[in-house]
Formats: C-alpha cells, structure tokens, sequence
C-alpha cells in the first residue's frame, strides 16, 4: 500500500500578540513536530485532549492554515508549493466533516442545492446530470431522493449528518477529515454513521483522518492510531496494538480513562495528577513529565523523541 | 433497606408548546439510598434532565407543568410544598452540578464571593469562619491552594478547576441529594477520571444519595450502583448495574449497550439501532420504542406494556418479559 499523505514535522507556532502595537509575546506551540502518513483506503485515528492539536493539525492538512514549518505530501507532491490550480484540486481531493450537523449545513438551501454545491463550483455539469449526481450521492448515505427538496431543519442529527457526509464525497474525494462526526449525536445514532462511514471506505476506497475523543469508536474506525500530547505525537501504531497495550504512559492513561462498559474486562486505573500545561509554556523535556507516573530525572531536561518500539513509534524513555 | 433519601413515585411532568403537549416525564417512579449512586441514562429528550428538575422544581415555567406523583424527601412530599419551603430544601438538602460548570458561576464575581453566599446561607458563617470555611471546602475538592483561589474569577480556572467549585458549592450544607446533570461531559478524559474520583470521595464522606444522569455508559459502569433506562419519558429499564448490562431485558437497552464500540479489536460491524430517535408531540399508540424495536410484536403498537418484574430490583416495560404475554417471563426472544 503506497502513502496517500505523508506528514513530516509539521509545525504550526501562533504568535500571541498583546497592546496597542500588537507585539508578539509569546508562541503557542499548537503543532510541533508532528510526523504520520495515512495509506489509501485507510483511517489513521488522531486522538488526545482538547488543546493538544488535533484540530490545528486536521486546519493544516485540510489547507485551512499554513504550517510555520514542515511538509504536507498528497499522493507525493508537495501540497505547500503547490501553484492555484493545483491547490484547487488538491482541496477538491481532500474534504472535512465536522461535528455538528446543525452548524455545518445552511438552514436556508435545500439538501439537494447543499449537496449539489462543490458540484456547482467544481464541476461543469449541467442540471440534468447534477440532479442524477445528488440523488446518487443521498442514496449512497441511504437517504431517501425526496430527502433533496427538503430544508435541513426537516432531519434529525444523524440524517443532517447523513447530508454533510454526502456533500464531502460529492467530488470523489481520496481523503475525509472527520472532526468529531459523531460527538453531537444522539448514543443510539452513532452505531449507524460510524457504520455508514465504515460501508462507504470499503465501496469507495477513501481514506479517513478521524479525529475524536470516544476511544471507543477510535479503536473502532481507525486502522492506525496517533496519540497527541500539547501539540506532539507520543505514541502511533497499528489501532488494536495501541488501543489494546499502550505503552507510553499518557496513552496507557488515556485508555484507562475511556471507561469500558464490561466489567470483566481487567483494567487498571491510572488517574493522572494535575492538568495539561498552556502550549504557551510546555514543561522542557518531555512534556508529559509533570503528570508521569513514571517520569525519571532526565524526562526533566531531555525531550524523547519518537522511536520505533516493535510494531509502534513511542516517544518516551522508558523505551 | 432503610428508608430511602428521595423516593419518586409516578411523576408526570408535562410540556405544552406550539406542537402540542409533550409528556416529558410520563409516570417515572425511582428510590435512591443514603450513599448509594443512581445512573439515569437515555438520549436527548428521553426525560432525564426534566426528571431531575421536577425534583427541585425547577421546570421551566410557564410551559412545563408537574401534573402528578409524589417526590418523597426523607418522608417529605415536595411537590406538596410551598414555594418559600422549597427555596430553603434547593443548595440545603437537594444540590444539583450541571453539565457546563460557566453556567453555574457568575462570570462577574471571584470564586470566594460566590462560595462565601452558598457558605453563609447555609451554616449562617461570617468574617473569618466564612473564608475559613469556603477555603476548606475547596480544599476538600482537591483545589491547590484555596486560600489564593478565593480571589480568582470563573475565567481564570481551567474547565475541571471550575466543575470542582461547583462542586465544593453544591456539598457545602451538605445536601442529602445530589443531583449531577452530565458533570463531566465537558471535561477531558484524564480529568473526567479525576472529577469521578473525587464524586465518589464526596459521596462516602457525606453518604449522599447521588442521582447521576449521563448517555455514557462507560461512566454508569464505573461509578452507578443502579442504573435506570429512559426512553421517551419513561423508564423502560431498571435494575442493578451489572445486572442490566450484563443481562438487559428491553431491547432498547440490549440495543443501546451492543451499539457502542468497545476498545479491542476492529469489530466487523457495530449492531445499530435502526430508525430516529421519536418526537415526543407525535408519540406512537403503545410502546414508544416499538418502531425502532426488533422484537416488536402486534400488541406492543397498541398497548402500554406495564411494569414487570424480570428479578427482585430489576424492572423493565416491555411485552416481552409481561407475565402471560408473548414470550414466558424472564425468555429472550430469537
């Protein structure tokens, strides 16, 4: 399987700026480093707390933000040099769904106008075959063809979600950014987007960057995982390999957090002291090392970097 | 078992809107001991939250309305008092966390002022004794340095440092009920883990009765001693954790627990629950759960399945486990 995307210590620095001239001091390390490649026909799980960079890191892919630093490669070909007309195809390649259904779609256009839209701007259709397009991309979500003269406000979350995803795979994307697809909707809707997205991978070849807090539903889409800790990947692998042993100590945390709902499951509690540090100012070293349970002298003053640990990367010195 | 703290029995609280009347809370009948924790779980609009504020009687008013049952406190019926008594049992002996701790505190006012007014209502404290006071209760949720937080406002804590001093508040008379509305689901996971820990601290030093309302099943494993099942205002489930999970009786609640991804392995495909959650202005004759349910039968689109019991402390509402009807008590279906 050849790479799809391959990022490589990407970095993305904010500038804070404060007072009348807006003089910048201080940077918010919102990316800093990070490295992953996501195969086609795959997910890649990007999982961690709020604040730790997943979203900057889905902006920067998405093209949404430049990296300060770093390279972003699609199907080999630098996306940041990349002239116009290349950038426009690479962003028709490369579309996002995010979490809330009832913010993403506009309440005034009908389905079918939603649908049909990147078709618009994107593609010279005329209306016939666009009409044919949009019915074929709502069946392809299960959506009945009525379901395209009806106002979003007509559906239920799932179903909105439904629309949303129509709308992203209407040009035939090789990639979907999912922010969070399914947090905003209701426990007994999930199983049937998370199955949906899962049907469409497997018809459609496409790949996911699936980003969510459920671990649950991670180790369920994803077949690998990245874990992120104030802007840095600290542990990526094969998705059962991670979710099942997780080696460095802020996933093994993380996962002993994501409460089961089986109870003979053995599991052991790791409950983590204090709160993630500002990006403003991450602690030197390893920047997990304030919380470790584990952390030794040089964790203080030395940053690990991410080393291959049989069939996953880790970054800690422990390993 | 001695008597429970709140015992709730058959509450109806009713919404009218534009769409017609929405019976929030259809017929909920629980109970809830000293020290013991109760799960109430369901989907949005499935009545939880409404079911807590008809406690407190804190329905939005004028549209809700609390049309009948008995909420007993400690042998007190609530919904037989007055307003001026409820004001002195709401923060005294029934305390709620809600869901987004920004809307619990007062952006304008430092985390002590609002602290010293729950403090000093409650144990009538001034001067020294007050600060004193409302600094060991922020000790007590585990807030480095109190004395200092005093002085802070809400904007200057972090998400989890701001659920803490809700929670301080809400333990400061101590309350006999807790109520918590979806406490952690802001939080992150590492500090939801912490704010459950330290919920159940709480709960053993007070003996708190603990109504725990949340869709994480996860959470009702870890924390719940019983769990009950909403769905479209009634309870439709309840029973003893592990017992429920384990062995649920309704299908929405078997439905429920096997649609969730586990942690493991890649799963060939989640069991999903088929159709819309259901609108409540426009609920079908009979079960409610009847058009999403797989084991429907012809009885359950017409009539109200009543309340059996599948084992002592374990009810459910579905004609499956009715005695003398569709299947033998206690028999799954196919």
């Amino acid at each position: 399987m050849s790479a799809l995307l391959e990022v490589e210590a990407l970095t993305k620095h904010f500038p804070v700026r404060r007072g009348l001239l807006g003089r910048a001091t201080g940077l918010v390390r919102a990316v800093d480093g990070v490295s992953f490649t996501i195969d086609a026909g795959t997910t890649l799980g990007l999982v961690g707390e709020s604040g730790c960079g997943k979203t900057t890191t889905s902006k920067l892919v998405l093209g949404l933000e430049r990296p300060t630093a770093g390279a972003i490669r699609f199907q080999g070909e630098n996306v940041l040099a990349l002239d116009r007309a290349q950038l426009r195809r690479y962003r028709r390649a490369v579309q996002a769904v995010f979490q809330d259904p009832y913010a993403s779609l506009d309440p005034r256009m009908r389905v079918g106008a939603i649908v049909a839209e990147p078709l618009v701007i994107n593609e010279r259709l005329d209306r016939a075959a666009r009409r044919r397009r949009v019915l074929e991309l709502l069946d392809l979500v299960s959506l009945p063809a009525r379901a395209a003269d009806l106002f979003p406000h007509e559906f239920s979350g799932g179903q909105r979600q439904r629309v949303a995803i129509a709308r992203a795979l209407a040009l035939s994307p090789r990639l979907v950014v999912l922010d969070e697809p399914v947090s905003a909707l209701d426990v007994s809707i999930r199983a049937q987007i998370l199955n949906l997205l899962r049907d469409l991978q497997q018809r459609l070849g496409v790949s996911y960057l699936f980003i969510a807090h459920d671990l649950g539903a991670v180790a369920h889409m994803s077949h690998t995982i990245a874990v992120m800790y104030l802007g840095q990947i600290v542990e990526w692998g094969p998705a059962d390999v991670v979710a099942r042993e997780p080696r460095h100590p802020y996933t093994q945390a993380l996962f002993a957090a994501a409460l089961p709902i089986d109870f003979d499951t053995p599991r052991e509690e790791v409950v983590l002291s204090g709160e993630v540090p500002s990006p403003l100012r991450p602690p030197a070293g390893c920047r997990f090392h304030p919380r470790c349970p584990h952390a030794m002298a040089r964790c203080a003053s030395e940053e690990p970097p991410l080393r291959p640990h049989a069939t996953r990367q880790v970054a800690c010195h422990l390993y | 078992m001695s008597r429970p703290v709140v015992d709730v029995r058959d509450l109806h609280t009713h919404l009218v809107t534009r769409w017609g009347t929405v019976k929030a809370v259809d017929g909920v009948s629980f109970s809830v001991g000293e020290g013991e924790t109760l799960g109430l779980v369901g989907e949005s609009g499935s009545g939880k939250s409404m079911t807590c504020l008809s406690l407190l009687r804190l329905v939005p008013r004028p549209a809700a309305r609390i049309l009948g049952g008995q909420v007993w406190l400690d042998g007190e019926d609530l919904l037989a008092k007055s307003e001026a008594e409820m004001r002195k049992i709401r923060g005294r002996r029934i305390a709620m966390i809600l869901q987004d701790p920004m809307s619990s505190l007062n952006p304008v006012f430092s985390i002590g002022m609002q602290m010293r007014e729950a403090v000093a209502l409650y144990h009538g404290l001034r001067g020294r004794g007050l600060a004193a006071r409302a600094a060991e209760l922020l000790a007590a949720v585990r807030i480095p340095s109190p004395a200092e937080r005093l002085r802070a406002f809400p904007h200057q804590l972090s998400g989890g440092m701001r659920q803490r001093v809700v929670g301080a508040m809400a333990i400061a008379a101590p309350p006999r009920l807790l109520i918590a509305d979806e406490p952690t689901t802001s939080l992150d996971l590492t500090i939801q883990a912490q704010y459950l820990g330290l919920l159940e601290e709480l709960q053993e030093r007070h003996r708190l009765a603990l109504v725990f309302v949340t869709h994480n099943l996860g959470i009702v494993a870890r924390i719940c001693d019983r769990v009950a099942v909403m769905y479209a205002g009634r309870i439709v489930e309840m029973g003893p954790v592990r017992r429920l999970f384990t062995r649920p009786a309704h299908p929405y609640s078997r439905a429920l627990l096997e649609s969730i991804p586990r942690l493991g392995a890649r799963a060939a495909r989640l069991t999903a629950i088929e159709g819309q959650p259901p609108d409540l202005a426009r609920l079908p004759a009979g079960c409610a759960f009847a058009p999403r349910c797989p084991s429907v039968m012809d009885r359950c689109r017409v009539e109200t399945p009543p309340e059996t019991v599948v084992e002592a402390g374990h009810v459910t509402r579905c004609w499956l486990e009715a005695p003398g009807a569709g299947a033998p008590a206690g028999g799954r279906p196919a």
